[in-house]
């Protein structure tokens, strides 16, 4: 899968948890849960729902890693290949 | 009832607990005792923003750190009690200068940025009222808010403001400025850039007198049949925040103390501003939302030894697949609190085990003002327990019996409403426009908490539930009404019934039941479109996380919707009495 491809399951399952975002441009490098508006709940049933999509888990101690739209494509990326 | 008991010693500890010995304390305790605490104003009249931060500046502790904060993108920014006063007087004096008066409500909606801090003292030296709201609230609780508590002014950031309210000016036309924390240019005459009016301002500001009796703070609390109220609390409550800032925090001068509770919420301002302070404590603020790691971090690289913080918060930690004393150097940490809901045994036993030192439950409400029962660094816990009554409360679990009495249960293990001797001094002095409600509260000498417990034969409280259908969602409290309200605006929506369905992590979740009106299909593209539509009105913080069709909700023959029978239903449980049951 390439980058492009996993923003856009990423983009998707974020439109999934937070539907009042369906269509809006995602920010690459702001925090999600941030500029979005998603609380701590959502924003692990986001991880779950990827998890089930890509098949990568993200445990507790990575989510620093992925607080970013940018950074989260990076993190599963790098776990893809 | 299977008992397990973690044994404290006293003896072992590096630092003395202010409270040797609970039963020594309790029955000595006297409520007067307390105001010798404090200074008092040198007019006359008392003042959380003098005692917690002038006081401080005016003596030893000048150049003592009152706040760090921590930038969510890894920046710092320290203060000290000196810094504190001055940047708090200007603040006043902004307030001063925009006509602010005494009593006036000065809302707050912000994240956890220190111009918050400086503001809620700010408000305070100006014998305005601090009005707090959360920053993931949507529009239409922020709304719901303003409007019920008359706001006059709101301190907020660019992007809350552009996003939350300037869609609604015109609905709070009573609503004279907008102090804006990041802009660096006024927008119009109503909303104003503050660090243009903070830099005009003067550092000296003569606190406006206030007595102990005057409003201090107007916190909103969930109701489960109306919108959210005003709860009212005076400057006399930091008696409460200090005797709870000695006792059940432990606080000592030389503590780093940590409250991870957002002001948005009771426990961030009680705990989070004013109780360290007023024992002149070093207070750290981490902007940044929970982050395993990173908040291990802040326990080790600030030598945090007394953190209070909540069950949603332990329950993340015990996922992490880490032995943290063995990652991390947290040998500074001596005391560990919880509230914002019932922390499970298994929590309290993962911190003995983990930590080396069990996780201390406590119990209070909005509405109390403070921590009313704890479990004490110096006293034994049971895991599940909430403890046992502050010093100078007295609680007990009553039955209400209808006719406008209470009985008081002393048989252990027997469940009742839990409820409080009134007068203590953080109790709340009303519900803003609602003295009925208010009196409501009250029943036969005791304050009717609304949660259900029981006393076992130590004199330990155990909770067992709210009396209501109140839902406490990751440590907040939301009404359902609020929630059934905002989705009714939905034109497919013919019903609702909100109930928090438990979870494990975050102790219930927002499940809102939707039949609909004829027209409608019930299919996932609608489901997605209300819970959206639901997020985008309340914020995610209040919003449903769940949504599910039902052709007919159960209501009572007069029509109200049976919120107990959906739950019921939805754990699987007896459904109990249905005798009101529309057929």
């Amino acid at each position: 899968m390439t980058n492009e491809e996993i923003k856009a399951k990423i983009v998707e399952q974020i439109y999934e948890i937070a539907p009042e975002h369906e269509g809006e441009t995602i920010p690459e490098t702001e925090n999600i849960q941030r500029s979005l508006e998603i609380d701590s709940f959502d924003f692990l049933n986001l991880l779950t729902g990827l998890n089930e999509e890509l098949g990568v888990e993200v445990p507790e101690s990575d989510y620093g890693e992925v607080d970013t739209l940018e950074h989260m494509t990076d993190y599963f990326a790098k776990r893809m290949t | 009832m299977e008992e397990t008991r973690i044994k404290k010693n006293p003896a072992d500890f590096s630092v003395e607990p202010n409270m040797t010995s609970y039963e020594v304390t309790y029955n000595s305790f006297e409520w007067e005792n307390v105001a010798k605490e404090f200074e008092g104003l040198p007019s006359g009249g008392l003042n959380i923003a003098h005692e917690a931060i002038d006081r401080h500046a005016n003596g030893p502790l000048a150049d003592k750190t009152a706040l760090i904060w921590l930038g969510e993108n890894g920046e710092e920014r320290t203060f000290t009690f000196s810094q504190m006063k001055k940047e708090s007087a200007r603040f006043a004096n902004v307030l001063k200068t925009l006509g602010f008066e005494k009593g006036e409500r000065v809302y707050t909606l912000s994240t956890r940025l220190p111009e918050l801090y400086i503001g809620a003292m700010g408000i305070l030296k100006n014998g305005s009222v601090m009005c707090p709201l959360f920053s993931q609230f949507g529009p239409e609780p922020i709304l719901q808010r303003m409007q019920r508590g008359d706001a006059r002014g709101l301190l907020t950031t660019q992007r809350l403001y552009e996003k939350k309210i300037a869609p609604q000016m015109d609905k709070l036309p009573e609503l004279r400025t907008i102090l804006l924390i990041d802009a660096e240019e006024d927008m119009n005459e109503k909303v104003l850039s503050l660090p243009r009016l903070m830099e005009k301002a003067s550092d000296m500001f003569e606190i406006v007198p206030t007595e102990p009796e005057d409003m201090s703070l107007l916190h909103f609390t969930s109701g489960t049949t109306g919108m959210p109220k005003g709860v009212i609390h005076v400057h006399k409550a930091m008696y409460t925040h200090w005797v709870t800032g000695a006792y059940v925090l432990d606080l000592h001068p030389d503590d780093m103390y940590w409250c991870t509770a957002d002001p948005g919420w009771v426990t961030g301002t009680s705990y989070g501003i004013i109780a360290p302070w007023l024992h002149g404590v070093t207070n750290i603020v981490n902007e940044a939302e929970f982050d395993a790691e990173r908040w291990y971090g802040v326990l080790q690289d600030y030598k945090v030894s007394v953190w209070y913080t909540a069950p949603t918060a332990i329950r993340r930690l015990m996922r992490l697949d880490i032995d943290p004393l063995e990652s991390y150097d947290l040998s500074h940490l001596r005391l560990v609190q919880s509230v914002g809901e019932p922390l499970n045994p298994e929590a309290v036993v993962w911190g003995v085990e983990k930590l080396k030192m069990p996780i201390h439950d406590n119990w209070w409400q909005t509405e109390t003002g403070g921590i009313m029962i704890a479990n004490y660094i110096s006293e034994d816990v049971k895991p599940g327990s909430m403890g046992r009554p502050l010093p100078g409360i007295v609680a007990a679990v009553v039955r209400q019996n209808g006719d406008g009495t209470v009985t008081e249960i002393t048989e252990p293990g027997k469940d009742g409403d839990l409820a409080l001797k009134p007068g203590w001094p953080s109790m709340f002095r009303g519900y803003l426009h609602n003295d009925e409600k208010y009196k409501k509260s009250f029943v036969d000498g005791w304050y009717i908490s609304g949660d259900l417990a029981y006393k076992d034969e130590d004199d330990y409280f155990w909770f067992v539930g709210r009396a209501d259908d109140i839902i406490k969602t990751s440590g907040h409290m939301v009404g359902p009404f609020e929630v059934e309200s905002a989705l009714m605006e939905h034109p497919a929506v013919a019903e609702v019934g909100v109930i928090g369905k438990p979870d494990p992590l975050i102790g219930q979740i927002v499940k809102a039941f939707v039949s609909l009106k004829s027209g409608y299909e019930p299919n996932e593209k609608l489901k997605r479109e209300l819970i959206g539509f639901g997020r985008k009105k309340l914020g995610a913080a209040v919003a449903p996380k769940e949504i599910e069709f039902q052709e007919n909700l159960p209501k009572t023959r007069s029509g109200k919707i049976m919120r107990r029978l959906l739950k019921a239903r939805e754990l699987g449980l007896p459904e109990g009495d249905t005798s009101t049951l529309e057929k």
